[in-house]
């Protein structure tokens, strides 16, 4: 299976900060794919990298197998919506059709226009009178428009209200049922993310701290509470990625390929935000005892 | 056509949630053999969930025996879960619905109610334990 | 893509054409009455030159003498003068800027259209469509001032030549290379500075810089200049000391060119020490007459003959096409590159 997204050593430095470093990547096709990380962490650096916006200072990025922004080709494949939805305001709703008509070879108006009326917008109405809902609904049906394969969405969510956000999910979801169009969308809430996403890349100071699939990250984690115990006494195939103790009980969340027999551990599984959480809050210590984290898959 | 609810906190996979509520309508004689499952693409476009998701549960479904995939057509019931009777359901409900009324016009709170199912059901189910 | 410049492009197009269509009518209309008072005054028909420069003096006082001519001509002259400057501020520079302050840029470059090919409709575009908008403003202004540069052209005195600095930028093809050079300096500063209105001021800046350095250092010598010797008229002679002797120069007048410098010479002598002594210069007594008759005083003249004014547009006109497309370039060459944060 091809790749959704192929990275390399990737980085972006801006001046003097890495704003991203050491991104390596193969995301597979036929995903929805969450990337989430806290505020600055390096989620647009990533995605604006994969839509040619921004060129690597190191490494190597490919989307679908191609240079992004390779070309007319390569371009007319990937459908990106930026953060904080941005639209010409003077313009109106159906001049902004006619855009992506005229921009776009691929262009299916009648999906564009069907959008639009099933969404109540006003095809005469400026976009800068929208609101922020409505704003976003555009962007994503200009991106949707155009057929593409892959659909890139820089935190689409953030500024809507919960009733848009959830108009915003059903209609993207919709699309990837019909056309099984692969998604990548940035947050930097879990919760977001886990209705839609099957895999998720977690970054975090601009590094990639896990990436996997959804079900297989959910069935290797575990989270382990028992007595207060010393660490060097686990298993080799267990990868402490939190720990917490008190002077009787010892918290840990565990990965592990096997199942933990140990009888003095109480397992419990793993929601995926306590998941991202624990790989978000991993201090620098903890990531100098253990290896580096390969993919999951 | 049934309708799909998710519930976020219940700790239970959403695939598995969908196939729960699929059992429960054929149990209670809302789905019967030749009904058509809602297409991927109207369960999510409610649900705004991954439609992976709803194909895995219909596969679930579908290895279980209870619905068959037809290409190009839709999802479709084939049989109920077997050991059920949905006319049999149906007496019970109405049977259970008119306990609980009288149980309120009694003055029972809905914890007392609560409080005095779960006793008989685990006195009954507690019997059947060998 | 053409069809979204114009869209995006509508309200300049409009103000643009409504300012054409506004001088164009003034103009049109106040033609006719110049017109009667140029073949009324009879220069189409003089055959000496002497004869030719009374009468065109005639017709140019009279035009003066009118309450209106006067302003339209003046405003004919900075119209044309400001078209290009306005151009390269409000079509050049907000081209790119205006996309990066918005934010739409994200919007713009991610359609199945290479950012390349966007700049190049863009650039080519508007860019034509300055040329032909202030190819069209010249015109204009040209044929109007038509009769008063021939009168000029024949020597007087009140009214320059349209081959002088401040009147050859505001005839003929020249503004059309300006308003390309400004659109595309507009651009460039737009791309390099990221914000309009700095990138306005910048694009104002250099373009008027340029516009004095050019005809004081470099279009004088596009053409080697022609030379000349005249002679030290009395009435405007002027002398300062130079070593032992005098420094004569003096001021010179050719009919239709443009001077672009003199240089007298120092004299030596018995006649200088009887100089010394006129204050008032050589018209003061009859002795300081003869004294300065006596030196035979010359100033030898630089200058551009009004026949050289086409060949001078072109020249000039070309350059100015050099640097826009060598700024375009550059515009080219950055958006390439991908900078952006």
């Amino acid at each position: 299976m091809s790749a959704l997204i192929r990275a390399s050593g990737l980085g972006k430095k801006y001046g003097r900060t890495w704003a991203l470093r050491d991104c390596t990547l193969a995301v597979p096709e036929g995903h929805v794919v969450g990337l989430v990380g806290p505020n600055g962490a390096g989620k647009t650096t990533l995605l604006g990298l994969a839509v040619g916006l921004l060129a690597p200072t190191l490494g190597t990025i490919e989307v679908l197998g191609e240079r992004p922004a390779a070309g007319p080709a390569q371009l007319a494949r990937v459908g990106f919506v930026a953060q904080d939805t941005p639209v010409y305001t003077r313009m109106s709703v159906a001049d902004h059709l006619r855009l992506g008509a005229w921009l776009n070879p691929g262009w299916d108006d009648e999906l564009a226009r069907r959008r639009i009326g099933q969404l109540g917008l006003d095809p005469k109405q400026r976009a800068g009178s929208l609101s922020g809902g409505q704003r976003a609904q555009l962007a994503l049906t200009l991106a949707l428009a155009k057929r593409p394969e892959l659909l890139i969405l820089d935190e689409p969510l953030a500024s809507l209200d919960p009733l848009a956000r959830r108009e915003f999910l059903q209609g993207l979801m919709e699309t990837v049922a019909e056309h099984g169009t692969s998604v990548v969308l940035s947050s930097h809430l879990v919760a977001d993310l886990e209705r839609i996403c099957d895999y998720l890349v977690v970054l975090v100071a601009s590094r990639v701290r896990v990436a996997g699939e959804v079900s297989a990250l959910l069935a290797s984690h575990r989270r382990l509470s028992g007595p207060r115990r010393d660490l060097r006494t686990l298993p080799a195939g267990q990868e402490v990625i939190t720990e917490s103790h008190t002077d009787k009980q010892t918290v840990l969340l565990v990965r592990t390929g096997e199942p933990v027999h140990d009888p003095a551990w109480t397992v419990t599984p793993v929601s995926l935000e306590d998941l991202v959480l624990a790989y978000m809050s991993r201090t620098n210590e903890t990531l100098a005892r253990t290896p580096p984290l390969g993919v999951a898959s | 056509m049934i309708e799909f609810q998710l519930d976020e906190t219940s700790g239970v996979a959403t695939y598995l949630q969908l196939v729960q509520q699929v059992h429960q309508a054929l149990r209670m004689g809302m789905l019967e053999p030749g009904d058509q499952l809602p297409t991927a693409q109207q369960v999510v476009a409610k649900l705004a969930i991954n439609p992976n998701t709803v194909h895995k549960a219909y596969r679930e479904l579908e290895r279980e025996g209870l619905v068959r995939a037809r290409p190009g057509r839709g999802t479709f019931v084939t049989r109920s879960p077997s050991g059920t009777d949905p006319a049999q359901q149906a007496r019970f409900l109405a049977a259970m619905t008119d306990w609980l009324r009288s149980a309120r016009a009694a003055g029972l709170g809905p914890d007392d109610i609560e409080a005095i199912y779960r006793t008989a059901f685990r006195d009954c189910f507690a019997e059947g334990v060998a | 893509m053409i069809r979204l410049t114009v869209r995006q492009f509508r309200t300049q197009a409009w103000v643009a054409i409504a300012a054409l269509a506004a001088i164009a009518i003034t103009f049109a209309v106040t033609r006719p009455s110049l017109t009667r008072m140029y073949s009324a005054s009879g220069i189409a028909a003089c055959q000496a030159s002497n004869d030719c420069g009374r009468l065109a003096a005639g017709f140019i006082q009279q035009v003066r003498a009118d309450s209106a001519y006067p302003i339209l001509y003046a405003v004919g002259v900075v119209v044309v003068f400001l078209v290009p400057a306005i151009i390269g501020m409000f079509w050049g520079a907000p081209l790119i800027t205006r996309e990066l302050e918005d934010g739409t840029y994200r919007l713009a470059w991610t359609q199945s259209v290479t950012r390349t090919r966007w700049l190049a409709v863009k650039l080519g575009l508007l860019g034509l469509t300055a040329m032909a908008i202030t190819g069209l403003f010249s015109l204009i202004i040209t044929w109007w001032d038509s009769p008063l540069d021939q009168a000029a052209g024949l020597g007087s005195p009140i009214l320059s030549n349209r081959i002088t600095p401040l009147l050859f930028g505001g005839h003929g093809i020249v503004p059309i290379g300006y308003a390309a050079f400004a659109f595309a300096l507009g651009a460039a500063a737009g791309a390099l500075i990221g914000r309009t209105v700095p990138a306005i001021a910048v694009t104002i800046v250099i373009f008027v810089a340029v516009q004095l350095v050019m005809p004081n250092v470099v279009r004088p010598y596009l053409i080697p200049p022609a030379h000349t010797t005249v002679a030290v008229s009395p009435g405007d002679a002027h002398w300062v000391s130079a070593g032992n002797g005098l420094l004569i120069t003096g001021s010179a007048v050719i009919p239709g060119a443009w001077v672009v410098s003199t240089s007298g010479h120092t004299y030596i002598g018995p006649a200088i020490r009887i100089l010394r002594t006129c204050y008032n210069g050589p018209t003061s007594t009859p002795a300081c007459g003869s004294a300065f008759a006596s030196l035979h005083a010359q100033l030898l003249v630089t200058y551009q003959p009004a026949s050289r004014f086409w060949a001078l547009q072109w020249y000039e006109t070309g350059i100015f096409l050099a640097a826009a497309l060598a700024l375009a370039g550059f515009c080219f060459w950055w958006i390439a590159r991908r900078r952006l944060g």
